[in-house]
């Protein structure tokens, strides 16, 4: 690239016109440089204040939940007021059940819908599906607690898991179904062909091929779903609606994580304070083990030299 | 749909046969799922808007001019609730939009490589934090922080009182707070979609502006912001989706009080915190169905607002392939 220019001719002392205008260039040119260094460091302070909002939020998870952590966080059930003691059994309980519905729910549909995506690919359906789950995946996820409370809680009359459940499942069914759509999107032409031309059927070399093929990308993205949706409290205020009470369930009331910090966070006692921030703790950390598995996940696809 | 043609001899025509009806069974499977999606949509709309049908009729256009919310007389207007939401996101969208596009400049133009999945990582992580978590954070952290100095320090040292947005007592709970957790919940989603848009303009056009003799940050104004510039503005208007329909933060945030105020230090109300705070206690059919009302011109304004976010995105990526070949 750096070939260097030969001298065209002897070099000539410049004109007064050309000495004015090259005075004139370093001066624009230095307000130039400037103004490019400004802006340059602009955008590094911009990259360091989006990121320190992220760290003061784990300082304070970490300072302030730590210190309520105990044995009897896992284990007992939460006490009334007044009470020392006390833990939240029954909200991780009820978490981890609400994700089992979800996923029962949303895993399945999302799944599917992710799989016509890729094989109908340009089809007008297709292309509606594809803009409409966008459009679902950006919905407030209150509209969608109040849709559950008027589809499955108004005619039965109480509150329910599976209501909760249900609801959270249907905030999933958009992700999965693209995150499907990509994984099975880059499976090889070839791996399909070759085994149609083996003789399979062509629903069997979708599922048996190209969805095992797809599988490892296909549970990242299941697992980066569910921890989107495991910290979701507005669907559940309705619908699961939280339980005091040890329930497992699916027709009754059950408790949740996040629900459990929104009530302890606005009520006015310390204790219940504290609590909260240890149940914050307890869910941001159970969010991360999910999707640190996701990445390991990822990586050891990428490692074995399959996807993009 | 197979194109393998029947041979002679019964097995093979048997499971031809069969590969036939299950790819049928197949096909309209993986259909049946497809159309679960605009059905849920279409459920969504219809039993929202059967719910709130009542209090629109009622109410009429009313419902979203009149200033008055009241259960117990039995007045319902939900203005105080669109104010407040509108007002919030445009703060959040006014404070996360130049730190999002200044993070993921800095990621695509200036960032050394080893540092770039760091800080994005840490960007999107963001994220991955639950809304009600960021309103825990934001009772025991930020409203101090603001009740202290940040709210009299606008107010007195900068005399910005004179502008009518930061008078008034400073309490904490207020439009101002939750437009602040707004704009943090809403960057990571602003960001990555810029990021994205933004690496995806060719190199061709930043090696184009510096040979002609630009610095980085004219090559930047000059020809990497106006190739993704539609594509941010996608990305913004998809975190003012986000930011419309943010509940369980907001509702801790922002004091719930159904009045419009031009102070910002003021408390408000948004519909979802309004639909957060009073659903389950929904004293009457005329007060639910209000409610209802309030979720249905959510949904509308939300699904609007992500239609045309899409279709922005959506129409770069198309314009970035298109123009790359």
């Amino acid at each position: 690239m750096s070939t260097a220019i030969p001298p065209l001719s002897p070099p000539l002392r410049p004109t007064l016109r050309q000495r004015a205008f090259s005075e004139r260039t370093q001066r624009t040119l230095r307000r130039r440089r400037v103004v490019n260094g400004i802006m340059l460091g602009v955008f590094v302070v911009a990259a360091v204040v989006a990121v320190l909002p992220l760290i003061f939020i784990f300082v304070h998870l970490i300072r302030l939940g730590v210190g309520s952590l105990s044995w009897d966080f896992f284990t007992k059930m939460p006490t009334p007021v007044g009470e020392a003691g006390g833990g939240l059994a029954n909200a991780i309980v009820g978490t981890l059940i609400l994700i089992g519905v979800a996923s029962a729910v949303g895993l399945p549909v999302g799944v599917g819908s992710g799989l016509y995506l890729a094989e109908r690919k340009g089809a007008s359906l297709a292309n509606g599906v594809r803009f409409l789950s966008d459009v679902l995946n950006g919905l407030p996820s209150i509209v969608m607690g109040i849709f559950a409370w008027q589809f499955l809680v108004r005619p039965v009359g109480h509150f329910s898991a599976l209501a909760g459940g249900v609801a959270l499942g249907a905030m999933m069914i958009p992700m999965v179904a693209r995150t499907t759509e990509e994984m099975v999107g880059v499976v090889p032409v070839a791996l399909r062909e070759a085994a149609l031309a083996l003789g399979y059927p062509r629903w069997r070399t979708s599922l048996s091929i190209v969805l095992r093929t797809a599988s490892a990308g296909i549970v990242t993205g299941a697992l980066v779903a569910i921890a989107r949706i495991a910290g979701e409290t507005a669907p559940l205020l309705f619908t699961a609606f939280g339980n005091q009470f040890w329930s497992l369930s699916l027709r009754q009331p059950i408790a949740a994580l996040p629900l459990q910090i929104f009530s302890y966070a606005i009520s006015p006692y310390d204790a219940w304070h504290s609590l909260a921030w240890a149940g914050a703790l307890v869910l941001i950390a159970l969010i991360f083990i999910i999707s640190l598995i996701a990445r390991i996940a990822t990586r050891a696809r990428f490692s074995a030299g399959g996807g993009d | 749909m197979t194109v393998v043609e029947a041979r002679e001899g019964d097995g093979a025509t048997l499971r031809i046969h069969g590969a036939a009806v299950g790819d049928r069974v197949y096909a309209g499977a993986i259909t049946f799922f497809a159309l679960c999606v605009p059905l849920l949509l279409l459920a969504i709309a219809w039993e929202l808007g059967v719910a709130a049908w009542p209090a629109l009729h009622r109410f009429g256009f009313g419902f979203l001019t009149s200033s008055e919310w009241d259960p117990v007389k039995g007045e319902f207007g939900a203005a105080p609730a669109i104010y407040g939401t509108i007002v919030s996101s445009i703060i959040a969208l006014l404070l996360a939009t130049p730190l999002a596009l200044g993070v993921s400049l800095f990621l695509s133009e200036l960032a050394p490589r080893w540092l770039r999945q760091p800080v994005g990582f840490l960007v999107d992580l963001l994220a991955a934090i639950p809304s009600v978590v960021y309103g825990l954070w934001g009772i025991f952290v930020l409203l101090p922080v603001l009740r202290d100095p940040v709210m009299p320090f606008l107010r007195d040292t900068l005399h910005l009182d004179t502008t009518g947005l930061f008078t008034g007592p400073a309490y904490g709970p207020s439009m101002l707070a939750a437009g602040i957790i707004l704009a943090i919940m809403v960057l990571p989603y602003i960001a990555s979609v810029s990021r994205e848009v933004l690496l995806a303009v060719p190199r061709s056009q930043r090696e184009a502006a510096l040979a002609l003799g630009a610095t980085r940050w004219e090559a930047i104004r000059g020809a990497v912001l106006p190739y993704a510039r539609s594509g941010i503005v996608g990305g913004i208007i998809l975190g003012l989706g986000r930011a419309l329909g943010e509940t369980m933060a907001v509702t801790m945030l922002i004091g719930n009080r159904p009045e419009i105020t031009a102070s910002l230090f003021a408390p408000g109300y948004t519909m979802a915190s309004l639909l957060a705070n009073e659903f389950s206690e929904a004293s009457s059919d005329a007060h639910l169905s209000a409610l209802m009302a309030v979720g249905f011109v959510l949904f509308l304004i939300t699904v609007i607002v992500n239609a045309i976010a899409r279709w922005l995105v959506w129409q770069v990526s198309r314009g970035a392939s298109g123009r790359a070949a």
